[in-house]
């Protein structure tokens, strides 16, 4: 009955049921916290703007991009992923996202930032819609916790739009 | 000389129902598991609701070892989600985030490009030849939990295969060998 093997058994099961209780609770904790960020985008500049070969649509710009996320932080925040995406809609699709630009926040100092970029990642159109578009920026974020639920917000910019040519 | 057979059937009768218990608790512990797997898997609506992270092109978010739990529900798949999906002729799933989304207008069919956190470039080359978007049916879910190191065990029994006869072993002898 007390032989060893069953005393290591019982050791070995409470810690895992107290290490997965305070898992559990820390991914609660989570609940208590009630973000605020703040984010400021401007399209400073359109590089250019023009068709492909293939007759996608493609454009190029230059953001400056601010942002206060340091109230997503809390202590059982590993990191913020964030991101901006041009969100608009064409006739053949309901929604296009792209994302222009992204970066991982892994500390609370680094959450106030502002950034002077060109998009990252290329905006290209499923076709030839971009002419004069009105879209959407939208600051994404998706926080990682150390441990448990992962969670998402955002936070929409409207009243954005291309210009009427190409250049 | 009746007393020696009597107590030699007892003994044999003995051995045969502590087998036999034995044998029944063994199938129990692996039914609750199996019922535990299926049931996760209709609450999650996911093939496998859980899955190892196991190369390192989402750090420093998910490391090597990492478990993840999946939900697959009907919800669209937006851009900034973590995907789990498979790409023909690739027998791995690979575990990335979603950064562009193209949702069509009349039939509702999404094709999507995902990248690696820590990756240079999108997904392309990690697709089919000559592939540019996932559609739905190559999604198996998309990561909504996360518990760190806790796959390290599956990785270790995989790349050591004696680890895990050892442990089967093991835990074998201990079953036949406990007295209640």
């Amino acid at each position: 009955m007390h032989s060893f093997g069953y005393r290591a058994n019982a050791l070995l099961t409470f810690g895992l049921s107290i290490l997965a209780l305070m898992c559990a609770m820390a991914s609660i904790s989570d609940n208590l916290n009630h973000p605020s960020p703040t984010a400021q985008v401007q399209v400073l500049n359109i590089n250019w703007f023009q068709k492909q070969p293939n007759g996608n649509d493609e454009v190029s710009m230059t953001l400056n991009i601010s942002a206060d996320l340091q109230s997503l932080f809390t202590w059982n925040t590993k990191q913020v992923f964030v991101f901006l995406a041009a969100e608009y809609e064409t006739p053949k699709n309901s929604l296009n996202q792209i994302s222009l630009w992204d970066a991982i926040i892994t500390s609370k100092e680094q959450a106030k930032f502002w950034i002077h970029t060109s998009n990252k990642y290329r905006f290209i159109d499923q076709g030839s819609n971009l002419k004069g578009k009105e879209f959407n920026l939208t600051m994404h974020w998706h926080v990682m916790p150390k441990t448990g639920k992962m969670f998402a917000n955002k936070l929409i910019m409207s009243g954005h739009r291309l210009p009427e040519k190409f250049r | 000389m009746g007393w020696i057979g009597e107590t030699v059937d007892s003994i044999k009768s003995i051995q045969i129902r502590q087998v036999l218990t034995q044998a029944v608790s063994l199938g129990m512990i692996v039914t609750s598991a199996l019922i535990i797997w299926k049931a996760l898997m209709c609450i999650t609506g996911s093939e496998s609701p859980v899955v190892v992270v196991l190369s390192g092109s989402m750090e420093p978010g998910f490391k090597r070892g990492d478990i993840l739990f999946l939900h697959m529900s009907n919800d669209p798949i937006r851009a900034g989600e973590i995907v789990v999906f498979n790409v023909d002729g690739r027998e791995i799933p690979i575990v990335h985030r979603v950064i562009k989304v193209h949702e069509r207008q009349d039939t509702g069919e999404v094709d999507i490009l995902t990248k690696g956190d820590n990756n240079y470039g999108d997904d392309r080359l990690l697709y089919a030849h000559g592939q540019l978007w996932l559609q739905r049916h190559h999604i198996m879910g998309r990561a909504v939990g996360f518990l760190p190191y806790v796959g390290w065990v599956t990785i270790i029994m995989t790349e050591k295969p004696i680890i895990k006869y050892i442990l089967i072993g093991a835990l074998g002898l201990l079953v036949i060998t406990s007295k209640d």
